[in-house]
């Protein structure tokens, strides 16, 4: 069975100092071009209730009537009580932070994952580490999909109306992680 | 005669003044001068000063400006002390002393040394709401909780203490109150599970003379069990701790970023305290209190005379911390000394300020929804309890159920952007956010120095009204009604300032600076400065001619929810996108702007 590496592991592997992907250079509000081509959105399969790429990187699944996948929804809610006090509703940006929903698509999942966990720094533009925050990093998947639907326009602005069931293995993920 | 009272205290300012809290309370009575963020310790943000009148502001221009040369939100206003303005900005909150005589020219320029990492645990903008003076210094109140005092003269640093821990996410954006030979300090922190608190510094060293917790045991929140009054009844033992559950209390929020008012007859210093952590009600049973809360304390001791709950268990995140505007009135024939206050749940309250007695608690724009009023009735057991509509209770609702249509939305019907009171015609002016919410609470965990939130929220215009997101309103506090209403496009995040020439000045997040009539509301005079304008209008005279500034940079709250524009997700798909974008009307940027008349 193949696994995209959880958050987690990720964070331990930063946190080891082994060497991780390059992060992209730009996090500001560069412009997504939707008909260009991005390796890390198509689904390739699904694995107890989650989507990925070929690639094994985590992604969203709308479907044709709009319903959408649980972490989609999932990350709209964790987006709209972690991110959106400096990055806007919606990942639109704001007066204070970038347009983040272009972030997760122009940067690479685990470019993304880096900085959500160990932050960065650009002078007076500070993104925080929320490496120890579960809130964030047991529903950091969920974000990233929900705001690279966000940024191909796979989705509107707002609450999606309509979300498959939470799948068990999700369940069992997050109540092991949340403790 | 006013020349000669700017001519005194200059000379006091030289000597280095060693009362000179008797003397801050004189300086105030000076309109010449702006010598507190809030105008005088009443925080009525009233002017005496009348040569820009409602018959001529239609022909005010600009006189002079000044970039402040940092981007970020720009909240609070200057001051002027004698032929200084005393002028700062947000993080890094860099101060500079203008010497009025030379157009401005900069006498020094004071930037702090802070640790970036302060910035992310600011939720919502490195907004910083102005320094303060007294007694020959400069009190700013950095992002990082450092409390410094500058030497007026110099800028030189005479002392700094520290008042939290940004590791644990407590940080400052508020201003500071000096009373007799202390300063008054708060703190934010509410959405990182801080526990909030205010401090008497005093202002000879800096030494720590009292400090009251929002809630813990009785020793903690200097409160009297027998003594301190709430609604009329003593507070009891434990007031602090029996309405949370275990040792919750000490992750409870209600801290104290707001603006601080002053009754010197009483002795008492008047305060609110902002929204319990988390934002999830399900977590935290019981009242909360003493959060969502109007305080009464000794200027000296620190200890409670008086508590009032606005909104025990908060639901919504209508923090408590805005301004309480003291004035007094008539009310049934009797002169009665009164506190005003307008609420972030959307209740416009007036109190007897001495004795915490509630007079009046309306709503103070018609869309609010989530009660249908304040129990009155001193019979009941509910008195003083708003009644909550279950529709609207994201507790009854429940966890992980998506309560929709809640008005007012988080940010309140106001948030701190303070009202003016003119004792002229006897009417509060208020800046108001006209939006409404939906709102889903989760379960969320704690841990130390991260966002403690649990609940998402999506925030619109609301709905069957103008369409905008905010008003301007004139409110008659003692009858708790609404005299005129100008609907604006966007929240008015700006303080007001009304003055003897029956005019009342805000500013919209557009950047425009306005004039209206006092009577009426009737628009005299608009410009639009290179900002939105979430900063606070202020005036003065220089060589006996009066001006009036106000700080644009858009940013702050206002910047963050409103910058792409808001969306109704109930409308359907047609209406998405279809509210103003506050991207589309104006750009960072820190600046002055100063207008008079022409010569």
């Amino acid at each position: 069975m193949k696994r995209a590496a959880s958050p987690i592991l990720v964070a331990a592997i930063l946190a080891l100092g082994l060497p991780a992907v390059a992060s992209a250079q730009s996090w500001s509000d560069q412009p997504v071009d939707i008909s260009a081509d991005h390796p890390e959105v198509a689904s390739s399969y699904e694995d107890g209730g989650k989507y990925f790429t070929a690639d094994d990187v985590p992604t969203f699944n709308i479907k044709e009537d709009g319903t959408v996948d649980w972490l989609t929804f999932s990350g709209f809610r964790r987006y709209h009580s972690e991110c959106h006090v400096c990055h806007g509703p919606d990942g639109e940006g704001s007066t204070y932070a970038p347009k983040i929903k272009n972030s997760a698509v122009n940067m690479d999942y685990y470019a993304f994952v880096d900085t959500v966990v160990n932050g960065r720094a650009n002078g007076n533009s500070v993104m925080p580490h929320f490496g120890d925050n579960q809130n964030v990093m047991c529903y950091l998947d969920d974000i990233y999909v929900y705001l690279k639907a966000r940024g191909m326009d796979a989705i509107p602005r707002g609450r999606p109306a309509k979300k498959e069931a939470k799948s068990d293995l999700v369940q069992e993920n997050e109540n092991a992680c949340m403790g | 005669m006013k020349k000669l009272f700017a001519l005194t205290s200059g000379i006091a300012l030289c000597a280095g003044m060693a009362s000179a809290n008797e003397n801050l309370s004189q300086m105030m009575e000076d309109p010449g001068q702006w010598v507190i963020q809030t105008g005088d310790y009443k925080n009525q943000r009233y002017s005496k000063l009348d040569q820009i009148n409602k018959d001529n502001v239609g022909d005010l221009q600009v006189a002079w400006t000044m970039s402040t040369g940092v981007l970020r939100g720009h909240e609070g206003s200057p001051l002027v002390i004698g032929d200084t303005m005393y002028l700062h900005t947000p993080f890094p909150n860099i101060v500079y002393a203008l010497d009025l005589n030379e157009d401005g020219k900069i006498k020094w320029k004071y930037e702090p040394k802070q640790d970036p990492d302060v910035i992310p645990v600011m939720c919502c903008d490195t907004v910083n709401r102005g320094v303060a003076y007294a007694d020959g210094k400069i009190f700013l109140h950095q992002a990082d909780t450092t409390v410094v005092a500058l030497n007026a003269e110099t800028g030189e640093v005479e002392w700094s203490v520290v008042n939290g821990d940004p590791s644990k996410g407590e940080t400052n954006t508020a201003t500071v109150m000096p009373v007799k030979d202390k300063v008054i300090v708060g703190i934010s922190g509410g959405e990182f599970g801080v526990r909030g608190h205010v401090t008497a510094y005093n202002i000879a060293d800096g030494s720590v003379a009292w400090r009251a917790y929002s809630m813990g045991p009785d020793e903690d929140i200097l409160m009297d069990p027998e003594n301190t009054m709430n609604l009329g009844k003593p507070v009891g033992e434990n007031s602090g701790t029996n309405t949370w559950e275990g040792d919750q209390w000490m992750i409870g929020g209600g801290t104290t970023w707001g603006w601080y008012s002053y009754d010197p007859e009483e002795n008492l210093v008047y305060y609110g305290t902002g929204n319990p952590s988390t934002w999830n009600p399900a977590q935290r049973p019981g009242d909360n209190r003493w959060s969502m809360t109007i305080m009464a304390r000794d200027a000296d001791t620190g200890m409670a005379k008086w508590v009032y709950q606005m909104t025990p268990h908060d639901e919504w995140d209508y923090d408590g911390v805005n301004e309480m505007i003291l004035t007094e009135q008539t009310i049934d024939g009797e002169e009665r000394k009164l506190l005003t206050h307008f609420d972030r749940n959307g209740l416009g309250y007036t109190l007897d300020r001495v004795t915490g007695e509630l007079l009046v608690a309306e709503k103070f724009d018609p869309a609010v929804n989530w009660t249908t009023g304040v129990v009155m009735d001193k019979e009941s057991p509910d008195y003083g309890r708003p009644q909550v509509v279950a529709q609207y209770s994201t507790e009854q609702q429940g966890e992980d159920v998506n309560s929709t249509g809640i008005c007012p939305a988080a940010l309140g019907t106001k948030d701190q952007q303070p009202a003016a009171y003119s004792p002229d015609t006897e009417l509060f002016y208020v800046p108001t956010n006209h939006v409404c919410m939906d709102y889903e609470p989760f379960r969320v965990s704690y841990t130390a120095g991260q966002p403690y939130v649990g609940a998402t929220l999506a925030m619109y215009p609301a709905p069957d009204s103008h369409g905008g997101m905010g008003n301007f309103i004139a409110w008659d506090g003692k009858k708790g009604e609404i005299k005129w209403s100008i609907p604006e496009q966007f929240s008015v995040w700006s303080g007001a300032l009304a003055t003897a020439g029956n005019v009342v000045f805000y500013g919209t997040l557009e950047g425009y600076l306005k004039a209206v009539d006092a009577e009426t509301g009737d628009e005299l005079y608009k410009f639009k400065t290179p900002s939105g304008i979430i900063g606070n209008v202020m005036t003065y005279t220089h060589e006996d001619k009066q001006y009036v500034g106000i700080l644009s940079g858009v940013g702050g709250w206002a910047g963050i929810g409103l910058a792409a524009g808001l969306t109704n997700p109930n409308d359907g798909l047609g209406a998405v996108g279809g509210y103003a974008a506050l991207s589309d009307y104006t750009a960072l940027g820190g600046q002055l702007t100063v207008f008079a008349l022409p010569n």
